[in-house]
């Protein structure tokens, strides 16, 4: 057992680092300041292959492995949530299933759009009335034709009106069982910006990752051709969870960054704040209270990272994610309320990134699956 | 056309530095980073490899850990890593790393060879223009913009208020500055595709036409007296006065030690 990275991921640990540091820090108060989706970021992500970190080489991608993948999230996350969850939501939540369920022309078409970073990806399941619940939605797709017509409204869309490619998961039929309930049945559709029929609502407005481009997708009459059904019909649940499962490793991975960069900012704050007449790192508070997060945040990192080797050699990694995102979470959640609080006053103030940082921590226990949900699939496995 | 880069690991100055007890860098035990100027002499090569086609090679001696700069050099796009390594080889000045270098590059093809114009550790910006020496052929230092032209190289030599320009025929040497260009990001597909690949590893047997005794400490005419890291200062005195005060103030003080 070897709990060392070989020297292929520190290299590329020490590249997102650097690029985070120089490229994406900068401009983070601003980002969320303002609620400016951060495009040239983006672009420059794009260029360099941060975008199909784990897609192979024949589908335009760069061909390492989810690990690599998660340590960019990670390091981006750890100066800027915001920039964190685009590359999670895109790469996980758009990329994968069309890797994984994509027919040939598919990947060809899509995978290889959004890999070399000529697109921008979303994934759109939950609705107003479904979130934790997925069998409460509502948005329907009928065939007509050679066409699908999408009716229905999706909400809280990461990428929002940014992304160019959409995976949308909609009913297409409802079975009843031997005792006459009614029954559900999805099926993942992959869709079009500029699709007819196909609009935004809303933009919401956030407490944190104010930068991300969140907003609602309304679906008219939306028409879009046959061959884009991802996957068999009827089988977009269990493609939509499978998903969701390689996603909860992309926001752990943004929760342990965002814990990894406050602990960061509160180490060398302390050491320079005094307080009667030294400097508050020489408090044993302070020292234990820094102990504390360390030992967690290494905690979380064994879980994201184990999760993403999971990944890699699993064809079922569901409760190895679930642990991850679940741990990670809270400690992101733990480790910002107790960075603010050492920060004191300053803490409470924008100017400090810690502010912004617990702000942003707090999404990771509800997105892609609250805490709660993660608990469910964990005991599941447990009582099974 | 063939161009070698020769690069440098370098300690990384915020990683604070490390000495043997002789007074050379101990390297093993720091951080460290590719020499900066050398990084803007690579990404040099890589662009006139994008605009004009061409194989770069990069070079480097160093303790075996240096491979991790070559590794770094082919991320970047570099399509070949040679490590000079030998126990031999250890604590040499410029003027046995030049011996040496020139000797490894003696056993490749090449139409230019770019090295930076000094590196951070040792600031003597010697290497480049004594490999050239040592090889014979032209150098064009201080090189702030590189062009192409047939056979000929097109150089911008760069001066405190001016630049030469300087036209060269191949082969020759050229050093370059970091002003000369911002270096790109590896890829991460780049990394992986480096660790894939194989790095030569050339040992003192590996090199001909070259002189013991122009090799490793004991060929280095450079002998180090002393070294040592920078001894912090005592804390300053600080004063609070209007302006007119203070310089008398500052005045008094500067004759009081002589200085005016």
């Amino acid at each position: 057992m070897d709990f060392g990275l070989d020297k292929k991921h520190e290299m590329a640990r020490a590249l997102f680092k650097e690029f985070a540091e120089k490229e994406v820090k900068p401009l983070a108060q601003e980002v969320d300041e303002t609620e400016k989706f951060p495009r040239g970021t983006v672009e420059k992500m794009q260029k360099l292959g941060f975008m199909g970190i784990p897609v192979p080489k024949e589908y335009g991608g760069q061909g390492c492995d989810p690990l690599t993948y998660i340590m960019c999230v990670e390091e981006l996350s750890k100066v800027c949530g915001t920039t964190g969850v685009i590359v999670s939501a895109h790469t996980s939540l758009c990329i994968d299933p069309i890797l994984t369920y994509g027919t040939e022309e598919q990947k060809n078409t899509y995978v290889r759009a959004l890999a070399t970073g000529e697109k921008l990806g979303a994934f759109a399941l939950t609705e107003p009335g479904a979130g934790t619940d997925a069998q409460g939605c509502q948005t329907k797709a009928v065939l007509d034709g050679d066409q699908w017509v999408l009716n229905g409204s999706k909400c809280f869309i990461t990428n929002g009106k940014e992304a160019d490619v959409y995976i949308v998961i909609a009913i297409t039929s409802v079975t009843e069982d031997k005792r006459g309930r009614k029954k559900k049945n999805f099926s993942a559709f992959i869709v079009d910006k500029g699709a007819p029929g196909f609009s935004f609502g809303t933009k919401e407005k956030k407490m944190g990752i104010r930068g991300s481009s969140t907003y609602e997708l309304i679906f008219e009459d939306c028409r879009i051709p046959k061959e884009n059904l991802l996957g068999p019909e009827g089988k977009g649940f269990p493609i939509a969870m499978h998903t969701l499962d390689g996603g909860r490793i992309g926001i752990a991975a943004q929760a342990l960054g965002l814990a990894e960069g406050a602990l960061e900012a509160t180490i060398a704050y302390t050491k320079e704040r005094k307080q009667f007449g030294r400097a508050i790192s020489a408090q044993q508070n302070t020292q234990f209270q820094l102990a504390d997060m360390a030992a967690k945040i290494d905690a979380a990192k064994f879980l994201v990272y184990r999760a993403a080797m999971a990944k890699a050699t699993q064809k079922v990694y569901s409760v190895e994610a679930a642990k991850a995102k679940l741990f990670a979470a809270e400690t992101a959640m733990d480790v910002t309320t107790r960075c603010v609080q050492l920060f004191g006053g300053y803490g409470y103030i924008r100017e400090y990134d810690v502010e912004r940082m617990m702000r942003d921590a707090k999404i990771t226990e509800i997105y892609e699956g609250t805490s709660e949900v993660q608990r469910m699939v964990i005991s599941g496995a447990l009582l099974k | 056309m063939k161009i070698v880069v020769c690069v440098k690991q370098v300690p990384d100055t915020k990683g604070g530095v490390k000495f043997n007890p002789d007074g050379t860098l101990n390297r093993a035990a720091m951080l460290t980073i590719m020499n900066p100027d050398d990084k803007a002499g690579l990404e040099a090569a890589l662009r006139l490899k994008e605009q004009y086609g061409a194989e770069v090679t990069v070079v480097t001696m160093g303790l075996p850990k240096a491979d991790e700069v070559l590794r770094e050099a082919m991320a970047m796009g570099a399509d070949k890593g040679i490590l000079v390594t030998d126990r031999v080889l250890g604590g040499a000045d410029t003027w046995a790393t030049s011996s040496t270098i020139a000797a490894a590059i003696r056993n490749l093809e090449y139409d230019l060879i770019i090295t930076g114009r000094q590196a951070i550790d040792g600031d003597t910006a010697q290497v480049g223009p004594q490999i050239s020496e040592h090889l014979d052929i032209p150098v064009i230092s201080y090189a702030q913009d590189i062009k192409i032209d047939g056979d000929y190289v097109i150089v911008q030599r760069q001066y405190e208020d001016r630049y030469h320009e300087l036209k060269v025929k191949m082969p020759c040497l050229i050093t370059a500055l970091s002003e000369l260009n911002e270096p790109r990001y590896m890829t991460p597909g780049g990394i992986f595709d480096a660790y894939d690949k194989e790095v030569t590893v050339w040992g003192r047997a590996d090199l001909k036409d070259l002189d013991d005794a122009n090799i490793g400490l004991a060929g280095s005419p450079t002998k180090i007296a002393k070294a040592s890291d920078k001894v912090r200062k005592g804390a300053g005195e600080k004063v609070t006065l209007d302006a007119e005060e203070s310089v008398a103030y500052i005045m008094g003080k500067l004759k009081e030690k002589h200085v005016i």
